[in-house]
C-alpha cells in the first residue's frame, strides 16, 4: 500500500536524519497538543473517529437499549419496517434492529482482539527480526513470508469450519494469528532503517541497553506504522469475521452482523424481497470500514505532508491560490496564517498554468520534497538502505484485498 | 543470480510449509470424515467397506503419523491427490479440473478488466488531483469496504428479483448441455455477467487508489517537469511519462492477484452458487472431504506462489535497477 513509504518520510521528517525540507524545523516546534489536534482537524480522520465512536458506543449499550430480545421469536412475520420494529422482522418474526444493536458488540471485540493480538506478533517478529540481524532475522522473515503468501481466507475457513462452534475469542485468535505477517514486515523494514540513524547509534555509543535502546528510542518512532496497521488489521478482520459468519462456518447462534446476513441468505430474504432483512447489516460493516478506512487515510495525512494537499478541498485550495497540478506538490503547512500562499510554505502558481518553472522559490521547495520521498520510498523496486529486495511494498493492499472476497 | 537463488529457496520452503500444514490441518480437527461418508450412505455400506475406506482416504489409525506424512508426500509426487468424499467414485484431481476452467474465467476476466480499468481512472484521478475526479475516491472506498456478499446480495435483489435481468445463480441454464454452441455460451456469459460486475466493483477501488497514489509520486519527479517544460501535449505526459513509471507496482500486484483467481473469489461463488472452486471447497468442508480439501488448499497455494515468481519476474523485466542489484 502507497501508504507505507509515506510513513517512513514521517519518521525520516521526525528524526530530522535528512533536513532537507526547509518546514522540518518548524513542524517539530509543533507541541504534541498541537499535533493532536491537527490530526483530529483533518475531516478524514474526524468523520473515521466520529463513526468508530458512534459504533463503540453501540458495542457498550447495545444489548441494554435493544427493544427486543434479538433471537425471540413472534408472530410479526418478516414485517417490513415500522413503528413497532423499525427495521422490520425476520422469518420467525426476530426484531431486526435489535439483532443489529446486539451483534455490535461482538463485530467490535472480535476486531480489535484481532487487530490488538496482530499488532502485538508483528511487532515481537518484525522489531525483533530487524533489531536481531543475521540468522534470527533471516528465520523472522522467512516466517512471516510464508504467512503473507499462504492465501489466508481458504485456510481461516478450513480451520473455522473444524473447529466445533467456533465463538468469537476463537475466531479472533485464528485471525489475529493468520493476519500479522503484513504488518511485521512493514516495521521490519523500518526498524532497520532505523538502527543506522545517528541518534540510534549515539543511545548505543551512550552505553545505553538494547531493551532501552529498542523500548525508547526505536518503537516511538514506529508508532504511525503500529497505528495505521493496528487499523488496516481492524478492518480486514471485521471484514472477516462476517465473511465467516456469513458463510456459516462459525457458530451462527452468536448474534454478529454476519450472521444477521447468513439468516437472510439462508431464508431467501432475497426472493422474498425482505431487504429490510439484510441491507442495514450490509451497511453497518460498510460504515465502520470506511470509518477505519478513512482514519488510516487521516493518519497516512497526518504524517506526511505531501499527501495532506489532497486532502483539502478544490474551493479551499483554489482560494488560497493553490493548483494542485503536476510538476510540484503543494505543501500546506498547518498553523502558518492561510494568506501565506506566496511564500515558500505553499508552492503557489498563477492559475491556470499547467507548465512548472514558476518561481525559483517554488521549484527549492519541489526538489527538496521530491528528495526526501526519493530516498526513502525508493520509488517502486529501488532498493531502501538497509532493506533486501523482497520488502517491498507494493504488493499488500491486493493480498489482503483479493483475500477477502 | 544470487538474488534468484534466494528466492527460489523461498519458495521452495514456502511450498513444503504449505503441504505441511494441509497435511497437518485436516488431521487435527476432529470430526471423523468417513462415518459422515457412511452416514450419508446409510445402510448401503457393509463393516468391510467400511474397513478398505479408512486405508483407502489414509485413515487407517495403525499407521503412524509419520508414515502417513511420508506416503502423503509419495502420492503427491505421483500426481494423485486421492479420492473424493464427498463425490465419492471421483478423483479429488477430477472434481478440481471440472471447477477450475469456471472460477478461471470468471475471475480471470473479471480481474483483467478491474486491473486496466482501475489503472487507467488512478492516472487520470492522480493526474487533475484537487479537481473533480477526487471525489471519485470516497466512492470507490465505500465500495471496497462493503463487504463483497453483501454486495453481492444487492446486486442479485436489485438485477435478478427487482428486475430479472440476469440470473441470480449458476453459471448457465440448467438442462443446456455444456459444449460450443451460441445457446450455451451465451447463456454462460448471462450467467457470468453479474458476478464479474460485482467483483469489479469491489476491487476496483484498490488498483484505483494504489495507481493514483503512484502517479502523484511521480507527477513530481523532474523528468515529468522536463517533459512539460519541453512542450509535449499533456496527454503524452501523462501516459508517456508519468503512468509509464507509475504503474510498475500495479504490475506486480497484479501479478499477485493472478494467483487468486484460483482461490477465486470464495464468497462470490457462495453467493451466486457458481460452481467454481471456491464453491466445491465450501462445499467439502461442509462434507467434512478431507481429501478434496487438502487438494484444493494445494492448488490454491501453488497458484500463489506461481504467481508471486511472476511477480519477482515481471519486476525485473520491467525495472533495470533491480538487475543492477544483483
Amino acid at each position: 500500500m502507497t501508504g507505507i513509504p509515506v510513513q517512513m518520510d514521517h519518521a525520516q521528517l521526525d528524526n530530522g536524519a535528512e533536513p532537507l525540507a526547509p518546514e522540518v524545523p518548524k513542524r517539530r516546534k509543533g507541541s504534541p497538543k498541537k499535533q493532536k489536534l491537527l490530526f483530529l482537524r483533518n475531516g478524514k480522520s474526524f468523520t473515521g473517529l466520529a463513526i468508530l465512536g458512534f459504533f463503540a458506543i453501540l458495542a457498550v449499550i447495545g444489548p441494554w437499549i435493544a427493544p427486543y430480545d434479538p433471537s425471540a421469536m413472534s408472530s410479526d412475520i418478516l414485517q417490513p419496517p415500522s413503528g413497532a420494529h423499525w427495521l422490520g422482522t425476520t422469518h420467525v418474526g426476530q426484531d431486526v434492529f435489535s439483532q443489529i444493536l446486539v451483534g455490535t458488540r461482538g463485530v467490535m471485540i472480535v476486531g480489535f482482539i484481532a487487530g490488538i493480538g496482530a499488532t502485538l506478533l508483528s511487532i515481537l517478529v518484525g522489531v525483533s527480526a530487524g533489531f536481531l540481524g543475521g540468522v534470527s532475522d533471516e528465520l523472522l522473515s522467512s516466517l512471516s513470508n510464508i504467512f503473507l503468501v499462504i492465501p489466508a481466507l481458504p485456510l481461516i475457513i478450513i480451520v473455522a469450519g473444524q473447529l466445533p462452534d467456533a465463538g468469537g475469542l476463537t475466531v479472533a485468535l485464528i485471525l489475529a494469528a493468520t493476519s500479522w505477517a503484513w504488518g511485521a514486515r512493514i516495521l521490519r523494514a523500518q526498524t532497520l532503517s532505523l538502527r543506522r540513524r545517528d541518534f540510534v547509534e549515539a543511545a548505543r555509543a551512550n552505553g545505553e541497553s538494547t531493551w532501552r535502546i529498542v523500548w525508547f528510542e526505536t518503537l516511538p518512532n514506529l508508532t504511525a506504522i503500529m497505528a495505521s496497521s493496528f487499523v488496516g488489521t481492524v478492518t480486514f478482520a471485521i471484514l472477516m469475521q462476517t465473511t465467516l459468519a456469513f458463510i456459516g462456518v462459525t457458530s451462527i447462534s452468536d448474534w454478529n452482523w454476519g450472521t444477521i446476513l447468513f439468516w437472510a441468505e439462508q431464508q431467501q430474504a432475497l426472493s422474498r424481497g425482505a431487504w429490510w432483512w439484510f441491507v442495514p447489516a450490509g451497511l453497518c460493516i460498510a460504515m465502520l470500514g470506511m470509518a477505519l478506512t478513512l482514519i488510516n487515510f487521516g493518519i497516512d495525512e497526518f504524517v506526511n505532508p505531501r499527501l495532506r494537499s489532497t486532502g483539502a478541498s478544490p474551493r479551499a485550495l483554489r482560494k488560497r491560490r493553490i493548483s494542485p497540478r503536476i510538476g510540484f506538490t503543494a505543501v500546506v503547512r498547518e498553523g502558518a496564517p492561510a494568506s501565506s500562499g506566496g511564500s515558500a510554505t505553499t508552492t503557489s502558481r498563477p492559475d491556470g498554468a499547467t507548465r512548472p518553472g514558476a518561481s525559483p522559490a517554488s521549484t527549492g521547495a519541489t526538489s527538496s520534497g521530491t528528495g526526501t520521498s526519493a530516498t526513502t520510498t525508493g520509488g517502486p523496486g529501488t532498493p531502501r538502505p538497509g532493506t533486501s529486495h523482497d520488502d517491498r511494498d507494493n504488493d499488500g493492499t491486493t493480498t489482503r484485498k483479493e483475500s477477502v472476497r | 543470480m544470487k538474488y534468484f537463488l534466494r528466492r527460489i529457496v523461498f519458495y521452495v520452503i514456502t511450498a513444503w510449509a504449505a503441504i505441511t500444514i494441509n497435511f497437518f490441518i485436516p488431521r487435527m480437527m476432529d470430526g471423523d470424515p468417513v462415518s459422515s461418508f457412511i452416514n450419508k450412505n446409510q445402510g448401503r455400506i457393509s463393516s468391510e467397506a467400511r474397513e478398505s475406506l479408512y486405508v483407502l482416504f489414509g485413515l487407517d489409525s495403525g499407521a503412524s503419523l509419520w508414515e502417513q506424512y511420508v506416503d502423503y508426500w509419495k502420492m503427491l509426487f505421483s500426481g494423485d491427490l486421492g479420492l473424493s468424499i464427498m463425490l465419492f467414485p471421483s478423483t479429488v484431481s477430477e472434481v478440481i479440473a471440472q471447477a477450475l476452467p469456471w472460477t478461471i474465467g470468471l475471475v480471470g476476466i473479471a480481474t483483467v478488466i478491474s486491473f486496466l480499468l482501475g489503472s487507467f481512472l488512478g492516472v487520470v484521478i492522480g493526474w487533475r488531483r484537487g479537481s473533480w475526479a477526487d471525489g471519485l475516491l470516497p466512492i470507490t472506498t465505500f465500495f471496497s469496504s462493503v463487504p463483497y456478499f453483501w454486495l453481492g446480495l444487492v446486486a442479485i435483489m436489485l438485477f435478478s428479483v427487482t428486475w430479472s435481468i440476469f440470473p441470480s445463480s449458476g453459471a448457465y441454464q440448467p438442462g443446456l448441455v455444456p459444449g460450443w454452441s451460441w445457446e450455451f455460451i451465451g447463456s454462460v456469459i448471462q450467467h457470468g455477467t453479474l458476478p464479474a460486475i460485482t467483483i469489479v466493483l469491489s476491487s476496483v477501488a484498490g488498483w484505483i487508489l494504489g495507481m493514483r497514489n503512484m502517479t502523484v509520486t511521480v507527477t513530481s519527479e523532474d523528468y515529468v517537469t522536463v517533459a512539460q517544460a519541453k512542450g509535449l501535449s499533456e496527454r503524452r505526459v501523462m501516459f508517456g511519462y508519468a503512468a509509464r513509471n507509475a504503474i510498475l507496482p500495479q504490475v506486480s500486484g497484479f501479478a499477485l492477484s493472478l494467483g487468486f483467481i484460483v482461490s477465486g473469489t470464495l464468497v462470490m461463488e457462495k453467493v451466486f452458487s457458481y460452481q467454481g472452486v471456491g464453491f466445491t471447497l465450501l462445499q467439502a468442508i461442509g462434507a467434512h472431504d478431507y481429501p478434496l480439501m487438502q487438494g484444493i488448499f494445494l492448488m490454491i497455494t501453488l497458484s500463489v506462489l506461481v504467481a508471486n515468481i511472476l511477480a519477482d519476474l515481471a519486476y525485473v523485466v520491467l525495472d533495470p535497477r533491480t538487475r543492477q542489484e544483483g
